[in-house]
């Protein structure tokens, strides 16, 4: 069995199915209808309209972000201390959700935050003053954190528990206290999986236009929803593909620190 | 009082997790058909929805998608696997990168990219488009869960196979296949899944005769969930919960045979 004619189809379909698409949203994106070159479509970023949607969508993604970082690395430190026969069954739970559809999920995010939903019914039991952040950018962040969550505690999750139990006695053998050997012991090893984290956190926030449109009401747009409307409302795909060029400057940057910090693949989901 | 600590943060965050499945499940009992008001407990949604065409057809279109794209997706990825692990240690990297695209781009990006492809290609929007889109994004997985057990694998097998007088294929199929199977096995469950979640790329390739359930729900969301739509939902998270637990479960007996 020769490996080498083995690699044919799947080399041929990443070229139809990667390259060639990718591609072509940079042919529509640096031409204009006739099919002249053009940069109006990617200079078009910088109109007011687009450029107040990408801003918020780069200043709510990037708060997601780093609500997910705080929330996810103190839930994998405990996680990796638990039995390690677990881990099948902890990826299980952040995995399981997505059985259930992701819009209805998002969906259900407006009942439990409505006015007279079931958040503000618990906290006045309570007694506590109720939160009014449906159809603003605080739900939207909400909404982004918790479709996400599960991209950032795996691959920490995932570093951590590689992370060997000696190494950390050493350090506490060699008289490093709690916070220097997490600090200069758990810190740097689990590196790869944050940044594999923030990427796989980012990205997706970054180009959101379902969450936004479920729970941001229909005033707030972000980058995301331009591009959409471009391409399934007012049909101007050359537009639509210049604004993905743009967003893709971000994620090819991603790509690159990601290629760069994690050689070995050690910061992977599973 | 630490332990005691940790148990609250972990359950914090799995109510945060589950508080929107246990609000749908609730909502699928409920009389009232708007989400906002409960209307008293009814089991009605559960019966009107298997007379529901267009959510039959959406589910069928739903579950076929997911099953066929993700065995495609299975097969290439093995094959895949085994040409990558083959190659030199550049252009391994070099194709491992391109797979990482679909996985690391952002899903608007590769929905509208392929959208761009079916129309310059003139192949008509519908099943197949969807089936194509949903094979190519998760090839990824496949490879991503499998590869590392073949890095695990010892040649020699395959080898002492070979000389033994197995064929190739007799020998990966007796040798290699039952080592990698668990990967095959995850990187099928993972691609069946994300094949079931997805939206975004769905929506970009679908045409306009043919609905999966994302679409579906998406094209309600304006005028309203259809109630029904939260009992099947619930249908497939409760099914899915009780395999799992099942295969989780299992004696220990029968695991260790299996092995």
């Amino acid at each position: 069995m020769n490996k080498k004619i083995l690699s044919a189809p799947y080399l041929l379909w990443s070229v139809v199915f990667i390259i060639i698409p990718l591609l072509m949203v940079f042919y529509y994106g640096l031409t204009d209808k006739s099919g002249a070159f053009t940069l109006e479509n990617i200079l078009a970023i910088a109109t007011v309209e687009h450029s107040k949607a990408l801003w918020l969508a780069i200043k709510l993604s990037i708060e997601s972000t780093i609500i997910c970082l705080i929330l996810a690395y103190p839930l994998s430190m405990i996680l990796s201390k638990l039995n390690v026969n677990q881990h099948s069954f902890i990826v299980f739970i952040f995995i399981l959700p997505m059985w259930m559809n992701f819009l209805l999920r998002t969906l259900a995010w407006q009942t439990l935050l409505e006015k007279t939903g079931v958040i503000n019914s618990i906290l006045k039991t309570l007694g506590l003053p109720g939160i009014n952040i449906i159809n603003t950018s605080g739900a939207i962040i909400l909404g982004m954190v918790y479709n996400f969550l599960p991209f950032m505690v795996l691959p920490i999750y995932n570093s951590l528990s590689k992370i060997d139990k000696n190494v950390i006695n050493a350090a506490r053998d060699l008289g490093a206290n709690g916070f220097q050997t997490f600090l200069k012991i758990m810190l740097p090893l689990s590196t790869p999986g944050i940044i594999s984290g923030i990427t796989m956190v980012f990205v997706p926030a970054l180009t959101t236009f379902v969450i936004s449109t479920l729970l941001g009401g229909s005033k707030i747009l972000l980058i995301g929803n331009v591009i959409e409307q471009e391409f399934t409302q007012t049909g101007n795909w050359h537009l639509g593909s210049g604004l993905s060029i743009v967003l893709m400057i971000f994620i090819i940057v991603n790509m690159l620190i990601t290629a760069i910090t994690d050689k070995d693949g050690e910061g992977t989901m599973l | 009082m630490r332990n005691a600590l940790k148990k609250l943060y972990i359950t914090l965050i799995l109510i945060f997790l589950y508080a929107p499945i246990v609000t749908l499940i609730v909502l699928s009992f409920n009389k009232s058909k708007t989400r906002a008001k409960w209307g008293g407990f009814t089991g009605k949604w559960y019966i009107s929805l298997f007379k529901n065409d267009d959510i039959m057809a959406a589910l069928g279109n739903t579950l076929l998608i997911a099953f066929v794209s993700s065995l495609v997706a299975t097969v290439i990825g093995i094959i895949a696997c085994i040409a990558i692990q083959a190659m030199k240690k550049r252009s391994r990297s070099i194709v491992i990168g391109i797979t990482n695209i679909p996985m690391l781009n952002a899903d608007i990006v590769t929905g509208i990219s392929l959208m761009l492809l079916f129309i310059t290609l003139g192949i008509r929007f519908g099943f197949l488009t969807i089936l194509l889109a949903h094979i190519s994004f998760n090839i990824p997985y496949v490879i991503l869960s499998v590869l590392p057990r073949f890095k695990a694998l010892n040649p020699s097998t395959y080898e002492a196979a070979l000389d033994l007088g197995a064929s190739p294929f007799k020998a990966f199929m007796k040798v290699v296949f039952p080592d990698i199977l668990p990967g095959v096995l995850s990187g099928f469950l993972m691609a069946f899944t994300m094949s079931l979640d997805d939206f975004i790329i769905t929506h970009f390739t679908k045409g306009a005769g043919i609905d999966t359930l994302s679409t579906k729900i998406y094209s309600e969301v304006k005028k309203g969930i259809k109630p029904e739509m939260y009992a099947l939902s619930s249908i497939i998270f409760i099914s899915v919960l009780v395999l799992l637990f099942l295969v989780n479960y299992m004696p220990k007996e029968n695991k260790k045979e299996i092995k």
